[in-house]
């Protein structure tokens, strides 16, 4: 049974099923982020005086995504012009080029996840906190026994609101350097992931379900340029539209970017 | 017609492409100056400003990119029911931010 409106334009809508398709779930995908995006303002405008962090990321590992993702944006599109003039060596070569540039953007954030989940904050018993990159923990380090010590490097604040704006000058002026500090000596201990505070779990959900959409994406780019070859040879407009559709998405994962880089990364 | 059915020139695309890159790099470079900049008294006026930046941004994406300029006219009714009620989504959220029921909060 043949699919009808993969090339043809319904008469009553004006346009294929799977744009119309793409457009309704895009539409549902901007109702999932804009509840995230709601969660973010209340969990900042609800935030005490001061304990809203700043200077959190890395701004220069946020840019770099950011003209990843715009290069990708931009290469997708090629490959779906390319595909139009019936060019597909080029629509492999610019397609390969989104792989290449998506898979960099995933790389990058990995890593600074693994820059979060490394990095501590611990409450020490006199009521000062250390702050820093896990160095290492001894062999017999138990914060349970109280046995072994644990090294950051960091620095040791008076007071926690001092970690919150790593853009004070106090904050830049901060000397880091190896801190050994002895488990009996630690009231709490936790790093930087999820849990951590209000900012941290929000961050993590917003970038990790964009990170989630750039993987998807990804592997349905993927499936194209590896075994888009046979409907290339069969129907070519058929497939042109389906690189439409897909570029549709990974422009609309751009979007969301857009919006979460100066809002996590700038303010 | 729109955009997406039009005859399609490569290399007309490719100078859109770079005009459109071009002009990201810009606005992003204007949110991150604005970020840094000691603009206002506290941060209200800078998240404005970079927030307003990152609009143009995405109408760049929106517009060219995704060929939103010249688009169906069922499209762009999905898109207004979008906004309708994304703008319904986070209104009523913020609306009740204050909103607790008695002796649901303690502040």
């Amino acid at each position: 049974m043949e699919i009808p409106y993969t090339v043809q334009n319904r008469p009553d809508t004006g346009i294929y099923n799977a744009k119309l398709g793409i457009w309704l779930f895009l539409a549902s995908e901007v109702m999932l982020f804009g509840g995230l995006f709601s969660a973010y303002i209340l969990l900042r405008v609800g935030a005490e005086p001061g304990m809203w962090p700043h200077g959190w990321l890395n701004v220069t590992l946020g840019t770099i995504n950011t003209l990843l993702l715009a290069l990708s944006a931009i290469t997708t599109l090629l490959a779906w012009a390319a595909c139009k003039v019936r060019d597909f060596t080029k629509f492999k070569v610019f397609h390969a080029c989104t792989i290449l540039l998506a898979l960099t953007f995933l790389g990058i954030k990995s890593y600074e996840y693994h820059d979060k989940l490394i990095h501590y904050e611990i409450a020490l018993f006199n009521g000062k906190f250390a702050d820093g990159h896990l160095v290492e923990k001894s062999v017999d380090f138990d914060l349970v026994k109280k046995t072994g010590t644990v090294t950051l490097h960091g620095h040791i604040v008076e007071d926690r609101k001092e970690l919150m704006d790593l853009r004070s000058p106090e904050a830049l002026s901060a000397q880091h350097e190896g801190i050994t500090i002895a488990a009996a000596d630690i009231k709490k201990m936790e790093n930087y992931g999820p849990k951590h505070n209000t900012f941290t779990a929000i961050y993590f959900t917003l970038t990790g379900l964009h990170a989630l959409h750039i993987l998807g994406g990804t592997l349905v780019i993927f499936y194209f340029w590896a075994f888009g070859g046979a409907m290339w040879k069969t129907d070519p407009e058929r497939f042109t539209n389906r690189i439409e559709v897909s570029g549709l998405f990974w422009h609309f994962v751009d979007l969301v970017w857009i919006f979460l880089f100066p809002v996590l990364y700038l303010t | 017609m729109s955009e997406s059915e039009k005859p399609v020139s490569l290399q007309s695309y490719v100078r859109l492409c770079a005009v459109v890159f071009l002009v990201v790099v810009c606005t992003t470079s204007a949110m991150i100056a604005t970020s840094f900049s000691h603009i206002g008294d506290g941060w209200t006026l800078k998240v404005t400003l970079i927030l307003a930046i990152a609009v143009v941004n995405a109408f760049l994406v929106a517009g060219y990119l995704m060929h939103l300029l010249s688009e169906k006219k069922l499209i762009y009714t999905v898109l207004a029911f979008t906004v309708f009620f994304f703008i319904g989504l986070v209104g009523l959220t913020l609306w009740a931010t204050n909103g607790f029921p008695p002796g649901t909060a303690s502040h």
